[in-house]
């Protein structure tokens, strides 16, 4: 019976995994070691600054059990989204370890780099023509958007990572991929359905997360056929069972009907989760409705700002009851003595945990109930030295401010820390999120291969 | 017989996350399909049902599906501010449940 196994070790490379159960995996004699690497969740900063989400040692270590069994069951082993944010800062760390290991461990390979990043010049000329769209609840892109972002990523799909494996890639290294297209990649090329690839590749992403107990920090292993997939953790205590794979088809997506990427959107409406044996789980149905024209995702983040916090808590109820006219007696002092700054220049904002720190403005509940309130302080500010003072001078009017009926004179607030001002650094955002029109992906990505 | 029963006795999962930087999503998952289904009868979660307790306009309500095969439920709103920008108030978006946990059901045993 044709069939191709999938081995996926970890659901972020740097997390950890079980050496067991990475063994377990090899066991079954997988086709392809492959892991996601990278993800928009940890916020605009990593891609903006240019370092990673997890360590050089955690990254190191995952990389060296997949590296040395890629290499003695000679498998290909996949990495997309290197580095976090996969832009080319982002891999040259990633293949930087790689080539550490590779001497360490006495280890030679073929290895393929796939670039990910987007120059700006060949976005504006892009832009010019209109082959630029928003996607999801963002503006029109700008020249001075493109202009602003310190890196800008493409995500590319399947395609690069397939024309890698044609070139005799042992070892993919490649920028932001979208995240199943490393799983995807040698079953679409060896002729499998696209659609339980691409489905079987968002699973897989996540480790063993479609599973229960469902983790991230433990193996997956897919076996394809030609109408169905069938996932399991190859860990024994845990089990997928159909609520957990069909769960996860959800997760972290806008709508579950679709799955939306590069190649197009995997229609999984009519998909069907059955249990196959005691901890596997049979997965058919999901059809690819191929994209006739190619749009890539871009993402770029840009410095926005610089950020001074202040951390302190409240303990005094007369005060609590008050916290709201509290608050607004700072922000009207902070803009009177600093009316020669224009309010453009910077932003006070107060995060009250014990009133609505958590959820801002979408918090329902309207009453503080709690006897003790910590305050984050924020300022944020074109430059640090800005920021820095701006903060000080609002931390020490809420200190000594003589709220309505105060007996408490000493002081209002609670440091844990000093000094209790803790700049923070450059803020960036996601100020591109767009779709760019291509004729054909490696306009956008390309390969360069390298002997290790 | 009809009770009004607390969601939280009817699902395995209720949470929220990132749809990338821009989209909170939430999924409420039933604990099996005959509970699905006697929810859905209800017609109690709605888009609208959404937008109430997140005390926003229904334009914001992005998408709303009911997923037969995952016994789930699905809304996806925008997100108030976009992922890690200034006014955050949590990076990945998974702590925007609660006010889903005080969803009532009139259950049919």
């Amino acid at each position: 019976m044709k069939e191709i196994r999938v081995l996926s070790p970890v659901g972020m490379l740097g997390y950890g995994f079980p050496v067991k159960s990475f063994q377990k995996g090899l066991e079954k004699k997988p086709h392809v070691i492959a892991a996601d690497a990278g993800s928009t969740d940890a916020g605009p900063h990593k891609l903006g600054a240019g370092v990673g989400i997890v360590s050089k040692e955690a990254t190191k270590k995952d990389l060296t059990l997949m590296l040395t069994a890629g290499c003695e069951n000679k498998i290909p082993v996949i990495i997309g989204s290197a580095g976090g944010s996969g832009a080319e800062v982002h891999l040259n760390w990633t293949s930087e370890i790689v080539k550490e290991i590779a001497k360490e461990k006495n280890l030679h390979f073929k290895m393929a780099l796939i670039h990910a990043e987007v120059e700006k010049d060949y976005l504006k000329n892009k832009l010019a023509e209109g082959k630029i769209k928003p996607l999801g609840p963002v503006s029109e892109l700008t020249p001075k958007d493109i202009e602003e972002a310190t890196r800008i990523v493409g995500v590319m799909g399947v395609h690069s990572h397939i024309k890698a494996l044609e070139l005799g890639a042992e070892v993919i290294l490649a920028g932001r991929s979208n995240d199943p297209a490393m799983f995807a990649a040698l079953p679409i090329r060896e002729g499998y359905n696209p659609g339980l690839a691409l489905h079987m590749g968002k699973i897989l992403e996540c480790g063993a997360m479609a599973s229960t107990p469902g983790t991230t920090s433990d193996c997956m292993m897919a076996y394809l056929r030609e109408d169905y997939f069938i996932v399991e953790p190859t860990n024994p205590m845990r089990k997928c069972i159909p609520s957990t794979v069909a769960a996860h088809t959800l997760y972290e997506k806008s709508s579950p009907l679709h799955i939306i990427g590069p190649e197009g959107i995997t229609d999984v409406t009519e998909c069907k989760f059955e249990q196959y044996s005691e901890r596997a789980v049979k997965v058919s149905g999901s059809i690819l409705k191929k994209s006739k024209i190619i749009n890539i995702k871009l993402e770029g983040a840009s410095k926005v700002a610089y950020r001074t916090i202040c951390i302190a808590g409240l303990r005094d109820p007369i005060m609590i009851r008050q916290i709201d006219e509290c608050e607004k007696h700072v922000r009207d002092t902070v803009f009177t003595y600093f009316n020669d700054i224009s309010t453009e220049d910077y932003k006070l904002l107060f995060h009250i945990y014990g009133k609505n720190g958590v959820m801002g403005t979408l918090e329902p509940q309207k009453e503080i109930t709690s006897y003790e309130l910590c305050l984050i302080l924020e300022v944020v500010a074109k430059n640090q030295e800005l920021a820095n003072i701006i903060c000080a001078f609002a931390r020490s009017t809420l200190l000594h401010y003589s709220y309505k009926g105060r007996i408490a004179t000493a002081g209002n607030l609670a440091f844990p820390y000093a000094p209790s001002d803790i700049p923070t650094g450059a803020v960036y955002k996601f100020n591109i999120h767009h779709l760019v029109e291509v004729d054909d992906p490696d306009e956008l990505f390309s390969i360069e291969i390298v002997k290790v | 017989m009809t009770k009004e029963v607390s969601i939280i006795d009817l699902v395995n999962v209720i949470r929220s996350k990132n749809a990338g930087p821009f989209e909170l999503t939430f999924d409420i998952i039933f604990k099996d399909k005959e509970t699905y289904e006697k929810v859905k009868k209800t017609k109690v979660i709605t888009k609208e049902l959404i937008a109430k307790l997140y005390h926003i306009s229904i334009e914001k309500v992005l998408y709303f599906v009911e997923f037969d095969p995952a016994n789930a439920i699905k809304a996806t709103i925008v997100r108030p501010v976009d992922s890690g920008s200034i006014g955050e108030t949590d990076v990945y978006g998974a702590q925007q449940h609660a006010p889903l946990l005080g969803i009532k059901i009139p259950y049919k045993e």
